[in-house]
């Protein structure tokens, strides 16, 4: 069984609006799987569906080879986008309820709970109460509830809003750090440059339906233009621009570059090789720069957004 | 997995916790006591103040009349004054007021003759005094000009008591129909404030649930059913709690003022204490109070209080769980009124009907009618119970309620469901109907 969850033709409709038309996604045991879509997509509609707060219309929801059930709540950690805590108790209180809500035994949920705080170095915070607490303080609480239970599969819907960047990269790391001991991650945000980091997979979602999924590099090569970044330096700048200008689809490019290079971007035919480019080039001048253009995240959904 | 216990006991454990809970709990006591010891204290002060009430009498009828003064009002029969300058003297010396009686060759002229001068509109109950005393002594003389004995007209005077018997042969009297009547008045309006006061705090707690954001994390874990039940069965024991803290506290509070203080609180008396007690005084004190303590223990007492618990559960626990619907289908307490209209209609009717439509007729229509409404049998039929009700009809209506209660809170956990994760705009009551489909 390679798969943790796997989401069949889920069909959501809240009266006339249907949030969620038909969508499937498969999540391999292991992985951080990027949620992505714009606002109002559907992503949260899908991530309740899978945490039991709201019943798909139809569709079918296997978690781990079973159907999802009641008794799956306790493999399972969300951290909601809306997220909040009850503001008049106090932190260790807060978070012993919670964990207790989630199957653990009190005993049990006190010992794990010293290990994170200590380990979060917000030990002192126990007897505090949240009001007295500032805003990323509390979100270090609610991620240590989230992960407290040592669930199969952890959502976190953008966990790192509120966070200074110390502390966005300390989460992250707990975040590979836990899948490292085996979770299973979902990961929605709209912070591309962290999907980069950290998802191999990643599905796209927009206007109830999925658009996009697959492993990140795939959706990479998938992409891509086949157009590579040059750096050629040339006796006749205007000459070769003109030669490339006939043979190619050229366009301007900038990057840092210690030459004075004429610095293009150029697309090749799918036919061709970058090889062919590649000698074609070192005939008319001297490379020094020669990349391929690999679409970002960013790139690719607001490409395949702007299509839907 | 079953985490109503859990739900249920923070929920306690938050309310009885809370500051201004403790705060409310005890110091509401100490103010009602408080407030019960001002009044007593102002009516004192009331009637300590010395009233001197001048009379002219030109009838010669005073001297009898106003012979004795023993209470705090005083009399002073002027002589040889007329009246004209009485007025300007009593005026002068600031007494409280001037009674005039005219010269009159019969009796019966005094009846619209007799008047009385005062700075500002003189008390009630002072009139009324003054003309009970004269009234008494004046048909007295009349009697006499009539050639009429007292003595023997009020050997012949004649009083009814009626004795009331229902066919099983239930035997039942006035005092114990004032009784019936207290204990249905003061459990529904009890049932009425608990209700009110503790709904409203089920239904803040769910707000502060939405805007403190914790709803989602938490109904990842527990069906919002449960949270729900959680929530209301918390928060009424911690009303409980709080109810049966008062009582002990009002008690012990009384008991302490009266015995170390030496105030014995029955002395500080209104007006209607003093009233009934004077009614007792012309019976047997002893006979009367023989007479009450049998009238409660002829109260039908096992079936009151087992109904009085059933009644007062479930017609709290179903408005309660209407509350929570509220709560959970708005942003913040300012939009709730509109959605209250719905909860308090029925309540007020009902207590309404119970005080007017019970205390006239028991077993009429309206009543009876009312008494198998859900949203107003438990105030109405907890009315209705001491003048006996078929055991069936009790019955049926207990049932009715509990069938409604399971109803409501399948339509409470229904907005519930969908309304605790709605945020932003207030909700109409057409969108909430289109919630019940999701």
């Amino acid at each position: 069984m390679n798969n943790l969850l796997v989401a069949e033709n889920i069909v959501k409709k809240y009266g006339d609006y249907t949030a969620l038309n038909n969508v499937s996604l498969t999540v391999p045991k292991g992985s951080i799987f990027g949620l992505l879509g714009p606002n109002g997509a559907g992503k949260t509609s899908f991530i309740r569906i899978i945490n039991q707060i709201t019943m798909p219309d139809s569709g079918l929801v296997t978690f781990d080879g079973k159907p999802l059930e009641q008794n799956h709540v306790k493999d399972i950690g969300y951290l909601p986008e809306e997220r909040g805590l009850y503001k008049s108790m106090k932190v260790g209180e807060q978070a012993l309820y919670l964990a207790q809500l989630k199957g653990l035994s009190k005993a049990e949920a006190k010992e794990r709970l010293k290990y994170w705080f200590d380990r979060l170095e917000i030990g002192d915070w126990w007897n505090k109460k949240v009001q007295e607490l500032s805003k990323g303080m509390a979100q270090k609480i609610q991620f240590v509830v989230t992960v407290l239970h040592q669930p199969k599969l952890l959502i976190f819907d953008e966990p790192f809003s509120g966070f200074d960047p110390i502390n966005a990269n300390l989460i992250k790391d707990e975040i590979l750090k836990l899948r490292e001991d085996g979770a299973t991650v979902i990961f929605s945000t709209h912070r591309m440059e962290s999907v980069e980091e950290l998802c191999d997979h990643i599905a796209l979602i927009d206007k109830s339906n999925k658009i996009l999924d697959g492993k990140l590099i795939d959706i990479k090569k998938q992409f891509k233009s086949n157009t590579f970044e040059v750096g050629v330096g040339s006796a006749n700048e205007n000459e070769l621009r003109s030669l490339l200008d006939n043979k190619f689809n050229i366009t301007p490019a900038s990057f840092k570059s210690i030459h004075d290079d004429m610095k293009v971007k150029i697309q090749i035919d799918p036919s061709s090789t970058p090889n062919e480019l590649l000698s074609f080039l070192t005939n008319h001048g001297q490379v020094n720069h020669f990349t391929e253009v690999i679409p970002s995240a960013s790139d690719i959904f607001i490409q395949s957004v702007q299509n839907n | 997995m079953n985490h109503l216990p859990l739900i249920t006991k923070r929920e306690y454990l938050n309310k009885v916790k809370n500051k201004s809970f403790i705060i409310m709990t005890f110091v509401s006591p100490l103010i009602m006591v408080g407030l019960g010891l001002l009044i007593g204290f102002l009516t004192n002060i009331n009637k300590n103040k010395e009233r001197i009430i001048d009379i002219v009498d030109e009838s010669g009828f005073a001297n009898e009349i106003f012979a004795d003064t023993t209470s705090s009002t005083k009399y002073r029969i002027l002589n040889n004054i007329d009246l004209a300058q009485a007025r300007v003297d009593v005026e002068e010396q600031e007494h409280y007021g001037l009674l005039y009686i005219p010269k009159v060759d019969s009796v019966s002229q005094l009846e619209k003759n007799v008047k009385f001068y005062s700075k500002d509109t003189p008390s009630i109950t002072l009139i009324a005094e003054l003309e009970s005393k004269i009234e008494k002594q004046l048909t007295d003389i009349n009697y006499k000009n009539k050639g009429l004995d007292i003595e023997k007209i009020k050997e012949a005077r004649i009083r009814i008591d009626i004795n009331q018997e229902s066919y099983a042969g239930e035997k039942t009297s006035k005092l114990s129909g004032g009784l019936k009547l207290g204990f249905g008045m003061v459990s529904g309006y009890l049932l009425f404030m608990f209700i009110i006061i503790y709904g409203n705090m089920i239904m803040r707690s769910i707000i502060e649930e939405k805007t403190s954001r914790i709803i989602e994390v938490i109904i990842s874990s527990v069906k919002p059913m449960q949270l729900m039940l959680g929530k209301i069965f918390g928060t009424s024991l911690a009303g409980i709690t709080q109810f049966v803290i008062w009582v002990l506290l009002l008690t012990i509070l009384s008991l302490v003022l009266s015995t170390v203080f030496g105030v014995n609180m029955s002395e500080m008396q209104t007006p209607q204490q003093e009233m009934v007690q004077e009614a007792m005084k012309n019976g047997d004190m002893q006979e009367k109070i023989s007479l009450l303590l049998n009238e409660i223990y002829n109260l039908p007492l096992a079936n009151l209080v087992i109904m009085f618990l059933l009644f007062f559960i479930g017609g709290f626990l179903l408005y309660a769980s209407l509350y929570a619907a509220i709560g959970a289908a708005v942003d913040n307490e300012t939009d709730t009124q509109q959605f209250m209209m719905p909860i308090m209609v029925p309540l007020i009717l009902a207590v309404y009907v119970g005080g007017f439509t019970v205390l006239e007729d028991p077993h009429g229509t309206v009543a009876q009618v009312f008494s198998f409404i859900p949203f107003t049998s438990p105030v109405v039929m907890l009315m209705r119970i001491p003048f006996g009700v078929p055991m069936w009809q009790q019955i049926a209506s207990v049932l009715l309620l509990f069938a409604t209660f399971i109803g409501t809170v399948w339509f409470a956990a229904k907005i519930y469901r969908v309304g605790i994760l709605m945020y932003g705009k207030k909700p109409s009551y057409k969108e909430i109907y289109k919630w019940l489909k999701y």
